[in-house]
């Protein structure tokens, strides 16, 4: 059990990409974060940096109090689930969990033990002796966590270790990896490039795009005070809407087409800025903004209507016992649930 | 799933027909010729032949220039499939260290390694030439008087060079897709795992090179018992006498340069048999295991 502390860290590829810009955070003991952001912003590399597969550009990269940059990956502490398994194909499911602790010097006996006991946490038991190859991708994915958690590391790091499992089996591997973490207490830090995963995981949410940190927080602060539009539409499904206004008084912004919304705007705001509203902070058939609905969504227990409001696409989303057809109706804003950003950089005002 | 099918019945078989008489032609036609005058005594100058019955396989099993011959293919093979085995897996561990990721270097050094080989067994011969041989040069720096064609010791030496140098490129080419075929994440979950190279090697990497590495085998001991044909002959420099030749070698020089047709076919005889073994041996083995996934 550790923290991880990076400073400064900064990644340049060979060929001269700059998958990871400079950044510093610290991770706490036990804590669980989830690193999240489209493909290819760079969050497999971080997290490859702090397993020490890639070489640090720049920085300092500390698991507990040790200093890390140069520590061979074995000589780390930390275990690594990775998303296509990676088991070893030629060993059995019990010699693929004992391996790491093999080289550990550990007595056969020892390990043995601990890969009962592993195996017994993951319901393995009855397939220690088979090949990879002869097991479900469910299983494997266990026998991958058997792995990381028969060596008792310091550090989990999990690379998107569910995105090769059917909708079902997530949903409840999500469950079980986070009882898991939570059980034995151990710091982990897992990539994702769902957000489901990361609202329902994490402890703490590391947003990253483009190879920069968007915005650090709990689930809770970055839903409800996203740093900018991209961790505004990226964090929650519908995304929010963002529609291009112009703040036209302290009570009201205009929108670019010329409808007049009635929201206050920020205080120390003028001139065109973004206005953030969530799907579900709206309500129908009160108010007096008038909303076209084009295609109603049905999601079972709620519903989804999409079209424009003041000829700027927008999205609602309304509990399952509310009527809805497509047409124009009103909806009223809730009041301080609007969100202003930047024009210029997107960031949040 | 949807079947394909011939409307006319004679069409598939008219389509084999130019394999199968290929194989009839060149293979069953000579092997049963050879079986059958491997029962024959022949006449040296051509006039006709006597049935002797086994006894041409009975020459082979009493003779001790046979067995003389046979133990020098058994030391030729092994050491050969060995060397170049071994030596092109060692280069091809390099090879991907250095060639992860590298996709041009890696075609260009295959283009190399697949143009070299049939130049390969000629510069051999100019490398141990007797008076401007760079190699014969350097071993007599350290006081080898290198006499190829002249000395046992010293062809068998050459030959074996030039065998397993002739045969690197191949073997390198097929360790080096084998290792770059294994998932980037299997090492690394290695990596993470053990922090001895030398162990990840032996424990994760070579076992998944495994069917490379036996499938390289068998093709090497091919090679070494019956393609160094070329090598040897060139080598000995049309002086069988005192020099060092392989079974498949002996089957030649006894037929076309001793007329005994006779022996000669009783000795291709053996060879057919040896290789039907090591045949029914590799399926069995590749039947067997060394399939993980
Ligand atoms: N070895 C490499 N050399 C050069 N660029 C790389 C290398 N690995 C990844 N990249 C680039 O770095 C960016 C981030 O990659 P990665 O960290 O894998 O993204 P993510 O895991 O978020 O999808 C991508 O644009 C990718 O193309
Ligand atoms: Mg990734």
């Amino acid at each position: 059990m550790a923290q991880v502390a990076l400073e400064g860290i900064h990644k340049v590829y060979p060929n001269g990409f700059e998958a990871v810009q400079t950044c510093s955070f610290v991770i706490q003991d036990g804590e669980f974060v989830v690193l999240v952001g489209p493909s290819g912003c760079g969050k497999s590399t971080l997290l490859r940096m702090i397993a020490g597969l890639e070489d640090i550009t720049e920085g300092t990269l500390r698991i507990g109090d040790r200093v890390v940059n140069d520590v061979d990956p074995a000589d780390r502490n930390i275990a690594m689930v990775f998303q296509n398994y990676a088991l070893y194909p030629h060993m059995t499911v019990a010699k693929n969990m004992g391996y790491g602790l093999k080289n550990r010097g550990i007595s056969k006996t020892e390990i043995d033990a601990k890969v009962q006991e592993a195996a017994k946490m993951l319901n393995l038991t009855d397939y220690l002796d088979r090949r990879p190859s002869q097991l479900s991708g469910g299983q494997r994915q266990r026998v991958a966590m058997g792995r990381a958690i028969v060596r008792q590391p310091d550090l989990f790091l999990f690379d998107e270790p569910l995105s090769n499992l059917d909708a079902k089996l997530r949903n409840q591997m999500r469950i079980e990896v986070r009882a898991l973490q939570r059980r034995l207490g151990t710091t982990a830090v897992y990539v994702t490039h769902d957000q489901v995963e990361a609202m329902t995981m994490a402890d703490r949410i590391i947003v990253l795009n483009g190879g920069r940190i968007e915005q650090i927080g709990t689930p809770k602060e970055i839903y409800s005070t996203p740093a900018s539009t991209f961790v505004a539409s990226f964090m929650g499904a519908p995304p929010m809407n963002v529609l291009n206004a112009t703040v036209s008084s302290d009570k009201h912004v205009t929108l670019d087409e010329g409808l007049e919304l009635p929201v206050a705007a920020p205080a120390a705001s003028s001139g065109p800025i973004l206005v953030g509203i969530r799907p579900e902070d709206l309500t129908l058939g009160e108010g007096t903004t008038p909303f076209d609905v084009q295609i109603v969504e049905e999601l079972g227990a709620q519903r989804l209507l999409h079209g424009t409001l003041g000829g700027q696409a927008f999205s609602v989303s309304v509990n399952k016992d509310h009527e809805a057809g497509t047409g124009t109706i009103p909806v009223s804003i809730t009041p301080g649930a609007v969100h202003f950003f930047s024009r210029e950089d997107g960031f949040r005002i | 799933m949807k079947r394909a099918g011939f409307t006319n019945p004679w069409l598939p078989i008219l389509l084999l027909v130019p394999q199968l008489s290929i194989i009839v032609v060149f293979f069953y036609w000579p092997a049963a010729w050879a079986i059958q005058s491997s029962f024959y005594l022949q006449d040296p100058f051509g006039f006709g032949s006597t049935f002797v019955g086994a006894e041409n396989y009975t020459d082979i099993a009493q003779s001790i220039e046979y067995r003389k011959v046979a133990w020098f293919t058994v030391y030729f093979t092994a050491i050969v499939t060995f060397l170049s085995l071994s030596i092109a897996l060692l280069l091809a561990v390099k090879a991907d260290n250095v060639l992860r990721g590298a996709k041009t270097y890696r075609t260009l050094l295959m283009w190399v390694y697949a143009i070299a080989p049939p130049v390969a067994g000629f510069l051999g011969i100019m490398f141990f030439d007797q008076s401007h041989g760079p190699l014969t040069r350097f071993f007599g720096f350290f006081g080898w008087d290198f006499k190829l064609g002249v000395d046992y010791f010293d062809t068998a030496t050459a030959m074996i060079i030039v065998a397993v140098w002739k045969q690197i490129p191949v073997n390198f080419i097929f360790f080096l897709s084998g290792l770059q075929s294994i998932p980037r994440s299997v090492r690394e979950a290695a990596l993470i795992d053990n922090n001895s190279g030398f162990r990840r090697f032996w424990d994760v990497t070579f076992p998944l090179l495994a069917p490379t590495a036996f499938f390289l085998l068998i093709i090497n001991i091919t090679y070494a018992m019956f393609d160094t044909f070329g090598i040897i002959d060139t080598m000995m420099k049309g002086e069988p006498g005192a020099n060092p030749m392989t079974l498949v070698y002996k089957v030649y020089l006894d037929g076309f340069r001793g007329n005994d047709l006779g022996g000669s076919s009783a000795q291709s005889v053996v060879l057919m048999v040896l290789v039907l073994v090591l045949t029914i041996f590799q399926f069995r083995l590749i039947e067997r295991r060394i399939h993980y996934t």
